[in-house]
């Protein structure tokens, strides 16, 4: 593989190897999080940034890091980082805090913030990582994004909060997919948006662990 | 191939100089941050006592709800023992909650007592009063009882005759979002103002009901229609009505209140 390069690390993950699409980490807050877009907007920003620091400094320090603690050690510098998002929240956007509840704590056993320490900070230059960091967050967010405006515009008929179509319920045309409120609906919506990415990008489709064997003996059961 | 840092010194300093410099950054943040954010939980409750009374709703500024709470809405601390007002503590810092895990001002209660599951009451608690030319207009009554999984917190706003609901809500509870959750629900809000807390002989008769209000019935100004799917939460929302404006509650300083002796 070629040395990554900033622009190459920073605009890779978003749609040629994508968190969630390709390597299908970070799934469960991507359910959580998406039932409207504001807070699937605010969850971006935080693991964006929790990426990017703690690629940033774990790939600082990452000479000192004795192998037999390195997950532990990555583990503090994440959960650190977490925390002050949070606290960030609780006091700049106080009600968004209060709508992501646990699921700002739960970055630090996100997936995607490990695997991206452990795979790339350990072993590249600290504003490399933090270019990586992002990226990798940036993939997340624009799945969540796309998440999050399908379910809120069908589910509820609205942007942001901003009524788009008049629901039923308020005396407009719009009859609201109650579903798409529901997590399982980011489940299928995820789905149907990694098969379409991979029928896009073919390399990304994986090939079969078991290939099904031809029907040899092609007659009627008996 | 082991360096130094390999070893187990080497090791157990970089684990300690980490902690160290973590602790310190995630310290330096909590407390920097600590006063805007009790300014931001306090201005929560403060909105939603605004949206409950019908005064406002979530899109006034923090600085309209501050003015809001220094003109119009007065805080006032009760003492429920004696149905009084009382002085004791400054009614805005007072932390009701909190005062009731205290042993010398809260009371444990039996558990024939106890029908909203709540353990301890406190002796003092902060009720809002917004007055018109000196007379009472609204009273803002805190109220909280178990429903299904959680505590639920919130107020009823009654007028100044002290038994026409204008308002009803939580600001904070974990009840199922879709089922219990839907106490949530502007709709189901909406059906509270106007209706009526006490029956003739003064005892809160005001309920939640399975099914539908029949409005031709004369009981329909004490009843209110259930939650399809939340029949525990709906049975809480009873309890502590019941009990928050029952003898045991704010029942005695009502009384007072409607004799002009509070």
């Amino acid at each position: 593989m070629a040395e990554p390069t900033i622009k190459g690390v920073l605009l890779d993950p978003i749609f040629n190897n994508n968190p969630i699409g390709l390597q299908i980490l970070g799934i469960c807050s991507a359910l959580a999080v998406t039932s409207n877009l504001k807070t699937a907007i605010v969850m971006s920003i935080a693991l964006t940034l929790v990426t990017g620091f703690s690629g940033m400094f774990i790939s600082m320090i990452r000479a000192q890091i004795p192998s037999s603690i390195r997950m532990i050690v990555q583990m503090v510098i994440i959960a650190s980082l977490v925390i002050v998002v949070d606290q960030f929240l609780k006091a700049y956007a106080y009600g968004l805090s209060k709508q992501l509840s646990v699921f700002v704590g739960l970055i630090i056993t996100n997936c995607i913030v490990m695997g991206r320490a452990e795979a790339f900070a350990m072993s590249n230059p600290p504003v490399l990582s933090f270019f990586d960091g992002i990226g990798n967050g940036l993939g997340y967010s624009a799945m969540l994004i796309i998440l999050g405006i399908i379910r809120e515009l069908f589910g509820s008929g609205k942007l942001v909060g901003v009524t788009i179509f008049q629901t039923m319920n308020d005396g407009g045309w719009y009859l609201p997919n109650g579903l798409l409120l529901l997590p399982p609906s980011a489940f299928f919506l995820i789905g149907l948006i990694i098969w379409a990415l991979r029928m896009w990008k073919r390399e990304q489709m994986e090939k079969p662990d078991f290939v099904m064997a031809p029907n040899t003996a092609e007659k009627e059961a008996y | 191939m082991s360096s130094r840092k390999d070893t187990t010194a080497g090791t157990l300093t970089v684990a300690l100089v980490v902690c160290l410099v973590c602790s310190i950054f995630v310290a330096g943040a909590a407390v920097a941050l600590r006063p805007t954010q009790q300014a931001n939980s306090l201005l929560d409750k403060q909105r939603s006592i605004l949206a409950i009374a019908g005064l406002g709703d979530a899109s006034l500024s923090g600085d309209q709800v501050r003015d809001m709470f220094k003109g119009r809405i007065q805080a006032r601390l009760v003492d429920l023992e004696e149905g009084t007002y009382s002085d004791k503590f400054d009614p805005l810092t007072f932390d009701h909650i909190a005062s009731a895990k205290d042993p010398a001002v809260s009371k444990k209660l039996d558990s024939k007592e106890d029908i909203a599951s709540i353990k301890r009451r406190e002796r003092y608690a902060t009720v809002y009063v917004v007055e018109e030319n000196g007379q009472l207009d609204t009273l803002i009554i805190p109220v909280r009882g178990y429903g299904l999984w959680s505590t639920l917190h919130g107020f009823i706003a009654v007028k100044g005759d002290l038994n026409t609901v204008t308002g009803f809500g939580f600001y904070e509870h974990a009840e199922t979002p879709g089922l219990g959750g839907e106490v949530d629900n502007p709709k189901w809000k909406s059906l509270w103002p106007g209706k009526e807390v006490f029956d003739a002989s003064g005892k809160p008769v005001l309920h939640v009901i399975k099914g539908n209000v029949d409005r031709s019935s004369p009981a329909a100004k004490n009843q209110i229609d259930g939650i399809a799917g939340a029949t525990l939460t709906s049975n809480g929302v009873n309890h502590l009505l019941d009990y928050w404006l029952g003898e045991n509650g704010f029942g005695p300083f009502l009384n007072r209140l409607r004799k002009g002796e509070a």
